[in-house]
């Protein structure tokens, strides 16, 4: 009688002792540090002496912080651009699933930003936009005799680094999309063929669909991407010029972290604010995956 | 066998070494010394002293330059050692108001250190006590390139006029009179600064960067009305140009003045000038009624409160402060030393450097960033960082930093 006890305590037991590790590791590193974070952005702190309470007032401060606007501004600006990456991600793909002679040379070539670091990105464009000698600077200076300094000017500097973040991702999705199309069925191109369905109709209505998975992890992946852009706006501009470039994880490290910071509290709150937004995306993405799941 | 005996000995060392170390007193002293220079001129100081004092151990504890500015906060409250290095001016103010260093007024006045180290006086005076003694410092002002003033056929200006004339003749030549390189901001500040010393002098620079006067005072506009008049004649774009990228500017000849440390010096003679072609000048006179200050960063030691050995602490500093010690200590920085009886090498900048700053009555102010705290300061380099590509922003700037000035200084 006990053995058959044992072994259904065994199987309820078990999932949860291998489960046990991710959840504890889940907890220790991503879930207790959101409530401390959320927790800090109520005191005030400068990370050494004692906290002070004051409620609210870091968000109150926010709501009258120009700077936050323009860091929440800018976020958005990144979020509509970069899904730009997911069609000439796209278009590159179908570009290079071909077979070719050194296709494969082509490929590599193409993934090649992906592979290097941000911040070799980040230099890369900033010399590529240095007033003086960059030879984007040359060229304008050559068409309009003054030259345009992308990343002087508060009203593009943002595009500009936009551009530069642009150029990896594109990669990205490029290489989501080349796995992708690995696994389009060739009978179903072939019946469409026959049916005479050619271009961007073919591309419609018999490629993309089945490309669906692919799409759906591009945009997660470039959304994401978009919120926590901080390495390209740290090199390539630290925020300038006058603070026109930050981001908002960018402004929360210069509040919390950096040399002129100190003000936990403060950029706690804006990171409570970030992983909100972060959230509308993120519960947007699980329940399309649990509708998927559900066969709904 | 060869282990045991290894053992044996180290055991029959250490009983000898450790009543030798008892009769020794020890003084603790922590840095943020990393770099090879200052690291080096660390260690001879400290071998000196010991020279001198046979009976005094210093233990030096050097820490990273960076990591240095968090873990001081610690260490003063938690274990304090006997000596630890730090900035003047208001950078030190937070440690004396929470009473964390210990005043030493009384080596300042038995050492006379009020006149061999007078040019420091004012920024390690607070409250009308001395709480720390300054060991070096380096000059702020004008590099130039010689052979761009001769080709336009001017003198180096004296007075403020004379410069914003010259900028004109500079500017038929289609060469930039002023260069600067504010991506990091801080370049912006030092144009501040002396335009700020010049025009309003030592105490008003100090008490706006303490938080005393609001930001869109009429003084303070003066200053910009100042700056206004060089930005026509100033590098375009400057909010995307490193400081040392800057530099090539002046080195190709393409621009002919740049507001900078001495620190820029060995950059610019990297870029291919020399002695003969690179010139430097003190920052030219605005307002000849106000006595002259200049700018220059100054480090210094001090005593934490908590100190354990505070006598030999002080006989520390007294040691630091001699005209020698401070000599021998400067040439392995390559910065100048402030006791104004000391010498300096023959290079010809710090030779300048050290006439200027010895010499400066009306006070050595510290950089906006030291003076200002944190918030402040950051806020401010932004903002001179808009204004001069924006000069017509101007109140909307000053606007924004008088809101920042009233809640930083509120604690």
């Amino acid at each position: 009688m006990p053995a058959p006890r044992r072994r259904r305590l065994n199987r309820k037991l078990a999932p949860w002792l291998f489960l046990a590790p991710g959840v504890l590791m889940f907890l220790i590193y991503v879930l207790i540090p959101i409530g401390e974070s959320m927790w800090i952005s109520f005191f005030q702190w400068d990370g050494l002496s004692a906290k002070t309470w004051v409620g609210l007032s870091n968000y109150l401060e926010l709501l009258d912080d120009d700077a936050f606007y323009t860091s929440l501004k800018n976020n958005l600006i990144w979020l509509v651009l970069y899904m730009l990456a997911i069609p000439f991600g796209l278009f590159i793909a179908l570009f290079l699933n071909q077979t070719v002679r050194g296709i494969r040379i082509y490929k590599s070539l193409f993934f090649f930003p992906f592979v290097i670091s941000q911040v070799v990105v980040g230099l890369i464009f900033s010399w590529f936009y240095a007033p003086g000698f960059g030879l984007f600077f040359e060229l304008t200076k050559w068409l309009d005799g003054t030259g345009i300094a992308i990343l002087a000017n508060p009203n593009t500097v943002t595009y500009g680094i936009i551009a530069a973040g642009l150029w990896p991702q594109i990669a990205y999705c490029m290489i989501l999309y080349l796995t992708g199309l690995n696994a389009v069925a060739p009978d179903q191109i072939e019946a469409a063929r026959l049916d005479g369905a050619k271009g961007i109709k073919m591309l419609w209505y018999v490629v993309l669909p089945q490309l669906r998975p692919a799409t759906f992890i591009a945009v997660v992946v470039t959304v994401i991407g978009a919120l926590r852009s901080f390495d390209l706006v740290s090199i390539m501009t630290d925020g300038g010029p006058f603070g026109s470039s930050r981001v908002l994880s960018y402004y929360m490290y210069e509040q919390a972290l950096s040399e002129y910071g100190y003000r936990m509290g403060y950029g706690a709150a804006i990171a409570v604010v970030l992983f909100a937004i972060m959230m509308i995306f993120i519960s947007g993405f699980i329940w399309k995956m649990w509708r998927d799941e559900r066969g709904l | 066998m060869n282990f045991l005996k290894t053992t044996a000995l180290v055991a029959l060392m250490g009983s000898i070494a450790i009543p030798a170390m008892a009769e020794q007193r020890v003084l603790k002293l922590f840095t943020d010394a990393s770099d090879p220079a200052p690291k080096a001129a660390f260690e001879q100081l400290v071998k000196g002293f010991e020279a001198e004092n046979p009976d005094v151990k210093v233990e030096v504890n050097t820490f990273d330059h960076e990591g240095y500015k968090t873990a001081i906060r610690n260490f003063l409250t938690a274990d304090s050692p006997d000596l630890a290095n730090w900035y003047a001016g208001n950078r030190m103010a937070p440690f004396v108001n929470a009473g964390q260093f210990t005043d030493v007024s009384d080596v300042w006045e038995e050492n006379g250190l009020k006149d061999s180290l007078g040019s420091a006086l004012k920024s390690m005076t607070i409250d009308g006590k001395q709480w720390g003694v300054p060991y070096t410092y380096y000059q702020w002002g004008i590099y130039y390139n010689k052979d761009v003033y001769k080709k336009a056929g001017v003198e180096v200006p004296k007075t403020w006029d004379e410069f914003i004339s010259n900028c004109k003749k500079f500017k038929e030549m289609g060469v930039d009179c002023l260069t600067t390189g504010t991506k990091a901001l801080w370049p912006a500040a030092g144009i501040f600064d002396y335009l700020d010393l010049r025009t309003n002098g030592y105490d008003f620079h100090m008490k706006l960067t303490s938080g005393e006067i609001p930001w869109t005072d009429d003084r303070v506009k003066a200053v910009f009305a100042e700056w206004k008049k060089v930005l026509p004649y100033t590098t375009k774009n400057v909010a995307a140009i490193d400081w040392q990228d800057a530099v090539s500017n002046i080195v190709q000849g393409k621009a002919a003045n740049y507001v900078m440390g001495n620190f820029a010096v060995a950059t610019f003679k990297d870029g291919g000038m020399t002695n003969d072609t690179l010139g430097f000048m003190d920052f030219p006179t605005i307002n000849p009624d106000i006595p002259r200050a200049e700018e220059a960063p100054t480090d210094t030691i001090h005593i934490p409160a908590g100190a354990k050995n505070k006598a030999d602490a002080k006989k520390f500093l007294a040691y630091v402060a001699k005209a020698d010690v401070q000599t021998k200590m400067n040439e392995e920085l390559g910065q100048l030393p402030i006791n104004k009886n000391s010498s300096v090498g023959d290079d010809p900048y710090l030779q300048a450097g050290f006439k200027i700053l010895s010499t400066a009555d009306g006070g050595i102010a510290q950089f906006f960033d030291r003076d200002a705290p944190a918030q402040m300061a950051k806020a401010g380099m932004e903002g001179f960082q808009e204004f001069m590509a924006y000069p017509d922003h101007l109140d909307a700037i000053l606007e924004r930093l008088e809101k920042v000035r009233q809640r930083v200084y509120k604690n």
